[in-house]
Formats: structure tokens, C-alpha cells, sequence
């Protein structure tokens, strides 16, 4: 008798809960129960602040190039000395094969080069303000760009593992920004196409059919090419993320146009046209707020692609050219298979750009999942 | 049904024009007209133009009158099959191209076949088999086809098959056989190198395929005619294949449309990685030369040619569902 009481109480007090929470804490409980949305979410949140700290995890200057450190292989870090906990790294020195005349690179177990944390190195500018020399890794006794290798170095001695940090920050940043311009497309045709409907949605969907029915990346390409040579590396970054956005509204206006097909016809919307809303309240006010969930998913997912196209795009030579630093751009080195016999490290960025890519559609997945908390 | 098919073509035609306007739009854009373009790369060749000559062309392509006369003239040299010249081999397009744009072909309907071929059992396995550990592991190994972009999964392969195989896996045709005029061991030698391209190709729409297949067939396994079905007595597989399973079908070649323009699109840059005789070098090399006319002329044609399969698909799903086959408007 007392236990079925203690039951009944604490059924009340958690469909209490579930009823007096918002729609936003309702959807937060959904999308942690998607567990992989949860760890790719962690895996994104740790991608934005290699974003926000590439120059600090950086440990040489990524533009850094010396011919005598050309192709130097990965290198690997030895933990423990002696028992004892002391991160280190033995000496690398170059030389020059005899007979074939190839550059090989031989370790020196006898000269060991201790790794130090929290070190000065190149001077940076922290959030692009706070001017410092802190970085992550550093070494003791020794230049550190002559001696620190963890991903090895590129066909001109550049630092790998420094340039991937440089590259995340520009291929996650343009991602991002290429999906604004998308968004904000999509939202305004899409929102005109399912709210007026009619002539202006039979046109928008006839164009986004045929967009659609176009084969993408010969197009960017074709766009991407006739950019001017004599462009700085920012106009080039920004002609780029309009290029991709261009031809990458459609599905989120697809997802827009069938949210406000739908909402039109509820009884809210009905109830607030009859009290007399302007038409505007009523699409920011009123049905906004209710599919905003629903964009944002969309949003989420439709960022890979933009990722993708950009690493493609630079990986061609046509995307984001040198000084820029991005996924594709270093990718662009690994092209052909005598690069890749040689020299296999060359291929670690295509790393991230799986794991960002899964992340986010995990992410998005969770979200589309989470975003209907009352269905 | 006749009110289907002109729709379908009427908005093929439109896909097409606007295709070639854009095409048009990116050989407009570098820059002095293409014949300044063409007198440029011909003297630096060594060879020389005559005024006559210039004129001649100029006149051709009227590029002296206003850009849409411009446009008009352009696209009717294109209809008639004349598709100028590519500067940097001296040659009429026509030449440089065909072949490799035949190959584009069979690269593209490899690609597609092994897609349909995969993901049309995989698809019904997952939907029958809910939640099995095949399931999952099918849903896995999706997500990866999906997240890896084409060109980096030909970058993993043709290491792998470099490092473990020591084979080097690029190319559509063995050495010896690749200058050589079309036969029946050419042939055979092309089917043999066609897998590896196909997969890579086909790999991220399989994914997306087996995920459509999937939702199709679990929608339509719910409904109640599958139960009536049952309680008849009708074998397991003749239930499923019968009838939900070619319901399902139907998005299933309608996405088609998509899946197409998709594999062309990927094929221009895998086909740089495995260094494949297709379009897509041509292509890059025409854009990085600044020789627009011929980039100008292979954007158009692979659109075109997207276009033509995407109208084939929509044929095929008429002839497969008698609801839109029946209907009258």
C-alpha cells in the first residue's frame, strides 16, 4: 500500500517535469539520449577551439619552409624515460643518400630533446588582439623547428602538424560561412515559396529542380577558375564560400518551404490571422520560433557538404590557393600516388575531414531527432 | 501519362538552357573575348594568326554585337555539333573530347549499376532485419561511404593498393592497351579495370540509397495489405518481394535525378586521382590553361548529358509505376 503511493507520487512528480518544461529543455533530453550526437558534439566543440587556438597548439609558423627538412617523416614521441614520466624526443638529422641521392633522415637515440609545455615561440596574436608567444609544445636545448616532427613535414619542410591546425581554423570557419549564405538564401526563398505559394513557388521550385539536376562541382570549378589570379588571400576565401553557397541553398529551402506549408495550416496560425497579426508577426513571431529547430538541423547537416566542396575544390588548385592554409589545400600535395609512395604522412588531413564531416551529421541527425519534442 | 512526359521534357529543355547559359556565363568570364584568348596561345605556340583569320572568328561568334546576339550565335554553333576549337591541342573540340566524354559514360553508368546493385538487397536486409547486428553494421559502414568525399577514398585506395598490393590501381586501361584502337581486348581490359572506379564512384550514393531504401520499405511494411498478405499464408519472401518491395522501388529510381548528377560530379576529380581517360582531367587542365571555350564546352555537354539520363530515369518510373503510367491530366 505505502510502496504503490511512493510510485504513484514519483510518476506524478516526473510528468510533472515533462509538462512544465520548456520546449527547449525538452529537446536538450531527447538529444542526450542520442548518444553518438552527444560524442560528435564533443568532437565538434573540441574541432571550434583548435579553431579559436590553432596558433597556440601550433608550434612553428606554419609558412615556415626549409629545403634541408623537405619530407621529413612523422616522428614518433617517447613518453616515459627511465620510468619516469618525461615526454622527449630524439634528435633528427638529415643527409643525403650516397647512391640514390634521396634525402633520408636518420634518428640519434643518443642526443634526446625533452618537450616542454606552456612555451615562447612565434609571436601570435591570441583571438586576433591579445598579442603573445605561448604555445602548447615547445623544447628544451634545441630550435624547435628543427626538432619537433609529430605529423613530419611537407614537400617544402613546412611543419604538418602546424599547418593542420592553420588549415582546421580556414576549412571549419568557411564551412560555416558558406552555410550562412546558404541559410539565409534558403530561408528567404524557401519562406516566399511555401508562405505566397502560387506563381513565385512554382518559379523557385522549377529553379531549385533544375539546380539540383546540374552537376555541381564541374560548375564550381568552371566559377572557381575564372577568379583572378591577382586576388589577396581573403577575396579568394570569400568568392569561394559564395561560390559554394550559390549552388547549395536548395535543400534548405526545400526544408523551409515544408515547414511553412504545414504551419500555415495550423489552428495557431489561423487564431493569430484572425486577431489580426500583421503578416510579418506572424511569420517572425509566430512561425519562426516553431520551425527554428527544424533549420537548425538542417543547417547542421547541409555544413559537410560545404566542408567537402571547399577541400575538393582546393585539392583541384582551383578552391583556396597558397599562402591560405585549408584541409584541401594541403591535401592538394598528396595528389598523385609517387607523392603518396614517399611520403604516406601526407594523407593524415583527409583525418579530420572525416571525423569533422561524421560529426556534424551525427550532430545533425541528433538535432532533426530532438527538434519535434512534442511528436 | 502524356501530360507527364511533356512536363518531364519541357523541364529538361529548361535544365538545358540554362546549362548553356551558364556555361556561356564561365567562358564570358576571364577577361578580353576568347578569340584574344586564342590569338594569345597561338603566337606563344609559334604560330601565326592572320587578320583575316581574327575577323573571321570574331564575325563567327559575333562578338562584336550585343551579348545575348552573342549567346544566341554561340549556342547554335553548339546545336549543330561545331564546338570550336581547343587551343591548347589545336584541335576541333569535337576531337578532344569525344572519346573521353564516351568514357565519362561508362565510368558514370558503372558507378550507377553497382550503387542500384548494392543497395537494393542491403536495403531490404536492413528494413526486414530491423535493428539486426547486419543492420547496424550496414548503417556504419553507410555513414562512412557518406562522409568520406569521393577523390579521398581513391586517395586511401590507390595507397593501399600501392602498399599492400604494390599494384598501382589508377587508369581505365593497362599500359600497353591505352593508345590502341578499340577491340575486343581493349574492351575486355576496360571491364576488368571498371570495379574500382565504380566503387569508389558509387560508395557515398550507395549510402544514401540503402538509407532511402530502407525508410521506403519499413513504411510500406507497416501497412495493412502486408498483414492481409501474411495472414494468407503467402511464403516470407514472396510477401515482401511482390509487392512492398516494388512500392518502395519507386522513390528508388526517382532519386535517380539526383544520384546522376551526384557520380558526374564526382567523377571529374576521383577520375584526376585515378588518372582515368575521362572528361575530368581534360577539364581541369582546359581551366587552369584559362581555355574557357573548351571548359566552357565540357560543363555544358556533362550537363546536358546528366540531363538526358535524369529524363531516362523519369521514363524507367513510368514504365515501372502504373500510378503515374494511368494518370490522366
Amino acid at each position: 500500500m505505502v510502496e504503490q503511493e511512493i510510485i504513484e507520487e514519483t510518476t506524478t512528480e516526473a510528468e510533472e517535469k515533462i509538462s512544465l518544461a520548456t520546449a527547449g529543455q525538452l529537446m536538450w533530453w531527447r538529444f542526450r539520449k542520442h548518444k553518438l550526437a552527444m560524442a560528435s558534439a564533443v568532437v565538434l566543440i573540441l574541432f571550434y577551439l583548435v579553431v579559436i587556438f590553432a596558433p597556440f597548439l601550433a608550434y612553428v609558423d606554419p609558412e615556415l619552409s626549409e629545403a634541408q627538412r623537405s619530407l621529413m617523416p612523422p616522428q614518433p614521441i617517447h613518453w616515459f624515460r627511465d620510468g619516469r614520466f618525461e615526454p622527449h624526443v630524439y634528435a633528427v638529422k638529415g643527409a643525403r643518400d650516397p647512391k640514390t641521392f634521396k634525402r633520408v633522415y636518420v634518428t640519434d637515440p643518443e642526443t634526446i630533446i625533452p618537450l616542454r609545455f606552456f612555451v615562447h615561440g612565434f609571436p601570435y596574436k591570441l583571438f586576433g588582439v591579445i598579442p603573445t608567444d605561448r604555445h602548447l609544445l615547445g623544447v628544451e636545448g634545441a630550435a624547435i623547428e628543427e626538432s619537433l616532427f609529430i605529423m613530419g613535414t611537407d614537400l617544402n619542410g613546412r611543419d604538418l602538424f602546424s599547418r593542420l591546425m592553420f588549415a582546421t581554423r580556414t576549412s571549419l570557419t568557411i564551412g560555416l560561412l558558406a552555410v550562412a549564405i546558404s541559410l539565409f538564401l534558403g530561408v528567404l526563398l524557401g519562406g516566399i515559396s511555401g508562405y505566397f505559394s502560387g506563381t513565385a513557388d512554382i518559379i523557385i521550385q522549377r529553379v531549385i529542380e533544375i539546380l539540383r539536376s546540374l552537376p555541381t562541382i564541374p560548375l564550381w570549378m568552371g566559377l572557381a577558375a575564372a577568379l583572378p589570379g591577382s586576388w589577396s588571400v581573403q577575396q579568394v576565401y570569400l568568392a569561394i564560400t559564395v561560390i559554394i553557397s550559390l549552388l547549395g541553398w536548395t535543400e534548405l529551402a526545400r526544408v523551409v518551404r515544408g515547414r511553412f506549408l504545414t504551419l500555415r495550416e495550423e489552428d495557431f496560425i489561423t487564431a493569430a490571422e484572425l486577431v489580426g497579426c500583421s503578416r510579418s508577426r506572424i511569420i517572425f513571431r509566430h512561425m519562426v520560433p516553431s520551425f527554428l529547430s527544424h533549420i537548425i538541423a538542417a543547417t547542421t547537416l547541409a555544413i559537410p557538404a560545404m566542408i567537402i566542396s571547399e577541400t575538393s575544390l582546393s585539392f583541384l588548385g582551383l578552391g583556396l590557393r597558397p599562402p591560405a592554409i585549408s584541409w584541401g589545400v594541403l591535401l592538394e600535395q598528396a595528389q598523385n600516388i609517387q607523392a603518396l609512395a614517399i611520403s604516406p604522412w601526407l594523407l593524415t588531413p583527409v583525418v579530420p575531414v572525416i571525423l569533422a564531416v561524421l560529426a556534424f551529421n551525427f550532430v545533425g541527425d541528433g538535432l532533426r531527432d530532438a527538434a519535434d519534442p512534442y511528436g | 501519362m502524356l501530360g507527364y512526359l511533356v512536363r518531364r521534357l519541357a523541364l529538361a529543355v529548361v535544365t538545358i538552357i540554362a546549362i548553356s547559359i551558364l556555361s556561356f556565363i564561365i567562358i564570358q568570364l576571364p577577361p578580353g573575348d576568347f578569340v584574344t584568348t586564342y590569338i594569345a596561345t597561338m603566337s606563344a605556340g609559334g604560330a601565326t594568326v592572320s587578320e583575316a583569320e581574327v575577323e573571321a572568328l570574331r564575325e563567327q561568334y559575333g562578338l562584336n554585337q550585343p551579348m545575348i546576339v552573342q549567346y544566341l550565335k554561340w549556342a547554335s554553333q553548339m546545336l549543330r555539333g561545331n564546338f570550336g576549337m581547343a587551343m591548347e591541342w589545336n584541335r576541333p573540340v569535337k576531337d578532344v573530347i569525344g572519346d573521353r566524354l564516351a568514357l565519362t559514360v561508362v565510368v558514370s553508368l558503372a558507378a550507377v549499376i553497382f550503387t542500384w546493385a548494392v543497395a537494393l538487397p542491403i536495403g531490404i536486409y536492413s528494413a526486414v532485419k530491423r535493428y539486426s547486428i547486419g543492420d547496424y553494421i550496414f548503417t556504419f559502414i553507410g555513414f562512412i561511404g557518406l562522409a568520406i568525399p569521393g577523390f579521398m577514398l581513391a586517395l586511401i585506395v590507390m595507397y593501399v593498393g600501392f602498399r599492400y598490393f604494390n599494384a598501382n590501381i589508377g587508369g581505365l586501361f593497362s599500359p600497353d592497351l591505352a593508345d590502341a584502337p578499340w577491340s575486343w581486348a581493349k574492351f575486355k581490359d576496360m571491364l576488368a579495370h571498371l570495379p574500382i572506379p565504380a566503387v569508389v564512384l558509387g560508395l557515398s550514393g550507395t549510402a544514401q540509397l540503402i538509407r532511402i531504401m530502407r525508410s521506403n520499405l519499413l513504411d510500406e511494411l507497416r501497412k495493412p495489405y502486408v498483414m492481409t498478405a501474411r495472414a494468407r499464408g503467402l511464403p516470407e519472401t514472396r510477401v515482401i518481394l511482390k509487392y512492398p518491395v516494388r512500392v518502395a522501388l519507386n522513390p528508388f529510381i526517382s532519386t535517380i535525378g539526383y544520384l546522376l548528377p551526384y557520380i558526374v560530379s564526382g567523377s571529374i576529380i576521383v577520375s584526376l586521382v585515378l588518372s582515368l581517360p575521362t572528361v575530368g582531367p581534360l577539364l581541369l587542365k582546359a581551366l587552369i590553361a584559362q581555355d574557357m571555350f573548351l571548359a566552357g564546352t565540357i560543363i555544358l555537354l556533362l550537363g546536358v548529358m546528366t540531363v538526358i539520363g535524369t529524363f531516362i530515369s523519369d521514363l524507367l518510373l513510368m514504365w515501372v509505376d502504373p500510378r503515374i503510367r494511368l494518370e490522366r491530366r
